[in-house]
């Protein structure tokens, strides 16, 4: 398990966008390093991203060694009806954590 | 300038007149900034770096404070004791107690450091191991305690006791040390706001740690931070929680007294 900070509005009006952001602790270990004794450090990094809102998908993400680590994920999601949005994201060693917040349409 | 080692990588710097600008730019006067001048780190930063610091869902530094606040209410040591279970709330208890380190520690008679003493709450009262020194656990406890503090002016005491370690600090900042044989005070209160290569030049205010520095892709203590530059001009390091480092952390709070906590910073 990997400590995220996942920022949602609690309410939201119908229709309307909002900003989900998503902030992960990875090391994003970028494959290109190598350590003190010249071994090349394996690749770790976060390599898909999908979000989805009771069911359906609002966006799917690759991610790419170039991408910082502590990755942060900014994007604008529109809901008709009040609703949980889940965050899963898969990493090189297969970990795969999901993160859900509650949205409430007023 | 003569006092250079002769395998210096900058040649210019072994003699004629380019060496003399230089001796000359680093013999301007070096005096600490008057409170007016006080300038964080902050305003050195970039507009993408502020932003980030501003947004508290941006600012990965709250992710530390995410795991700080989780150990802030867990019980550990023989004790079986929590920090709440002693202090309760932190946003209430711990208010303005960032701003005040490093303090003057009477019982050890030296200036003890947010972080040490953390470890010493925790040694003493929770009666459990201490923590690794920058570790995740701890960085993220002084991250905790310290935001309870954001906005609030620093005030780092310096009289009575505390006077001879403060001096000792002071002392510190003016001494050159290193290969490179500069003082932080060359840089740091003589050459601030100008550039050392690309970057400019901070005055080095301790007013945001524990910080999240994006070279380090990660969270770091004022200790780290120390640790940089004194390698960066070729001196051997403090050991860790070395006696001079919390006086030397002494001098830097009370030259930022006044200046905001911004804890957690982020710096580039």
């Amino acid at each position: 398990m990997v400590r995220v900070l996942i920022s949602v509005p609690k309410r939201v009006k119908r229709g309307e966008a909002f900003d989900v952001k998503l902030l992960i602790s990875h090391p994003m270990e970028s494959g290109q390093r190598r350590d003190d004794m010249g071994q090349a450090i394996p690749r770790d990094i976060i390599n898909s991203f999908v979000c989805t809102f009771d069911g359906d998908e609002v966006l799917r993400a690759d991610l790419f060694p170039a991408i910082a680590a502590n990755p942060f994920l900014s994007f604008a999601v529109v809901v008709q009806e009040s609703g949980t949005l889940a965050m899963t994201f898969t990493d090189d060693h297969g970990a795969v954590q999901t993160e859900t917040a509650s949205v409430t349409v007023e | 300038m003569s006092r250079l080692p002769s395998w210096c990588p900058w040649p210019f710097l072994q003699g004629g007149p380019a060496s003399l600008v230089l001796a000359g730019l680093l013999a301007l006067t070096v005096a600490p900034a008057s409170a007016a001048d006080k300038r964080s780190g902050y305003q050195d930063a970039s507009p993408e770096t502020q932003a980030m610091q501003d947004d508290d869902a941006a600012n990965p530094g709250f992710l530390w404070v995410q795991q700080g606040e989780t150990l802030w209410s867990g019980r550990v040591g023989n004790a079986n004791r929590s920090c709440a279970d002693c202090h309760g709330a932190a946003p209430a208890t711990m208010r303005g107690v960032a701003a005040r380190y490093p303090m003057f520690d009477a019982r050890l008679g030296r200036p003890i450091t947010l972080p040490q003493r953390i470890q010493q709450c925790r040694v003493e009262r929770q009666g459990a191991a201490p923590l690794a020194s920058e570790s995740d656990a701890l960085l993220g406890l002084t991250a905790y305690v310290g935001l309870q503090s954001r906005g609030m002016p620093m005030q780092v005491a310096i009289d009575g006791p505390a006077q001879p370690s403060f001096e000792a600090g002071k002392a510190l900042f003016t001494t050159r040390q290193g290969q490179f044989n500069l003082s932080c005070a060359q840089c740091h209160d003589g050459l601030a706001g100008q550039r050392l290569a690309g970057s400019v030049i901070p005055q080095g205010q301790p007013n945001g740690y524990p910080e999240y520095r994006l070279e380090w892709q990660g969270m770091g203590s004022l200790e780290r931070r120390i640790r940089n530059c004194l390698v960066g001009v070729r001196a051997e390091p403090f050991a860790a929680d070395a006696p001079e480092l919390a006086d030397l952390e002494l001098y830097l709070g009370w030259r930022a007294n006044g200046l905001r906590v911004e804890t957690p910073a982020v710096r580039p």
